[in-house]
Formats: structure tokens, sequence, C-alpha cells
């Protein structure tokens, strides 16, 4: 199952500066432990110690906001698009 | 240094005064350190302590940033009740946006303040903003 992930510029670090990598997975706790095997420590920028997703980072799922879907918990299937980016705030 | 033309620094302050009391955000994109674009950005927290760019909206400006092979320059926003300067908040968000200039604007008097700023590893440095004709 192949699902393509769109990279963020200061992530790629992890993906030796591929703005985009392929990973497989039926939710995205699984792709993202399936990308952590080939691209060690992306998952720890995405995901918390405790396990939720980061909240300096958005996660989407063919342009929705995982936020307002299943969080980490989404499903996914072939051909879907998962695209990171930094998230911007501030006070 | 950060130079921005004098219609994207009118927008920017436009923008702060119009949604005053609650703080405005958005982007300036550039090429090459050069000013090209500038997106307003909805405040998603509609706050005047606070700002975060709608993710929705944020996914598509970035998008459009990208494909036009353009960088984010600026990350801009208001503060409403305190100066121009940034906040432990900001210092603390910034580590997403490197290379980036943090231009701040303040309502909280009639006075125009407007200061840019890198923050880079938590240390916080002006950069002097000219502001160019056009």
């Amino acid at each position: 199952m192949a699902i393509e992930v769109r990279i963020p510029t200061i992530l790629r670090s992890y993906t030796g500066g591929d703005k985009a990598v392929q990973g497989s997975g039926a939710t995205l706790t699984a792709l993202l432990d399936d990308l952590d095997s080939r691209h060690s420590g992306l998952r720890g920028r995405l995901v918390t110690e405790d396990g939720a997703l980061h909240r300096f980072v958005n996660v989407y799922v063919n342009d929705e906001d995982v936020r307002f879907l299943g969080g980490l918990e989404t499903k996914l299937a072939d051909g879907d698009s998962v695209t990171v980016l930094p998230a911007v705030a501030g006070g | 240094m950060l130079e921005l033309p004098q219609s994207m620094v009118d927008r920017v302050v436009e923008h702060a005064r119009r949604d005053h009391p609650d703080e405005c955000c958005g982007v300036v994109a550039g090429r090459a350190g050069h000013a090209t674009r500038l997106f307003e950005m909805q405040n998603a927290e509609r706050s005047p302590t606070g700002f975060v760019f709608d993710s929705g909206e944020w996914l598509t400006v970035y998008r459009d940033i990208d494909d036009a092979d353009e960088d984010l320059l600026v990350v801009y926003h208001s503060h409403t009740m305190t100066e121009a300067y940034p906040s432990r908040t900001d210092v603390r968000w910034a580590v997403n946006t490197p290379g980036t200039s943090w231009l701040l604007v303040s309502t909280r008097s009639d006075e125009l303040e407007l200061r840019s700023y890198r923050i880079e590893d938590g240390v916080i440095t002006e950069e002097e903003l000219r502001i160019a004709g056009g």
C-alpha cells in the first residue's frame, strides 16, 4: 500500500533532502512507524512521548487536517496523500 | 536586514489596525531575499493575546509559495497591548520557521511601532527594516 508523504523543508534532514517519501500503513500511526523505520527520528518530531500528535505540526490527509479527522488513528487507503507542515503560531 | 516595499508595510499596518483588538497574522513570500507576495492569514484563535494560522488556509498558502519556488521570507503578526517585541511564546514557536524574519507591529497606541527580528535557537536579534518605495 503506497502513500505519498510530503515533507516540509525543516524536516528534510530526516529524508536525505527529499521533498516527498513513500510509506505504508492502515492508519496514520502505522504509517509513521513505517516511515520511522527508514527515516529514523521523523516520528519523534511529529508525535509526543505521550503518543499524541505534536502541536507544533499540522498533518493533513488528502488536504484535511487530521485533528478534524481521527487524529493519529485516521484511516489511510492506497493512494492517499499525506502532507506535513510546521504549524505557525505565537503570542 | 529585511527590505519590504512601502505598499506591503502599509498592508501589514492596515491589517493590524483592522483586526485590533485581536492579533493579526500573515506571511510574506520572497525569492532570493526579495519580497514578492503578501498573504493575510486568518488568526484561528481570534485572540488579543495570541495567533495561530488556520491550518487549512496555511496548507493552501504554503503550497502556493512552494509551487512558485518562493520561500517564506516573513511571518508577521501584531501585539495589541504590548510593544513590538517577540514574546516568549513567539520565541518558542519560531523554531518552526528557521531563516524567516519575524515582523511585529504594535497597535497599543496610535504611534506606529514596526520592528523586525531574527529568532534563532531562542535568541532574539533585531534586524534593520528597510522600507523601499513602491
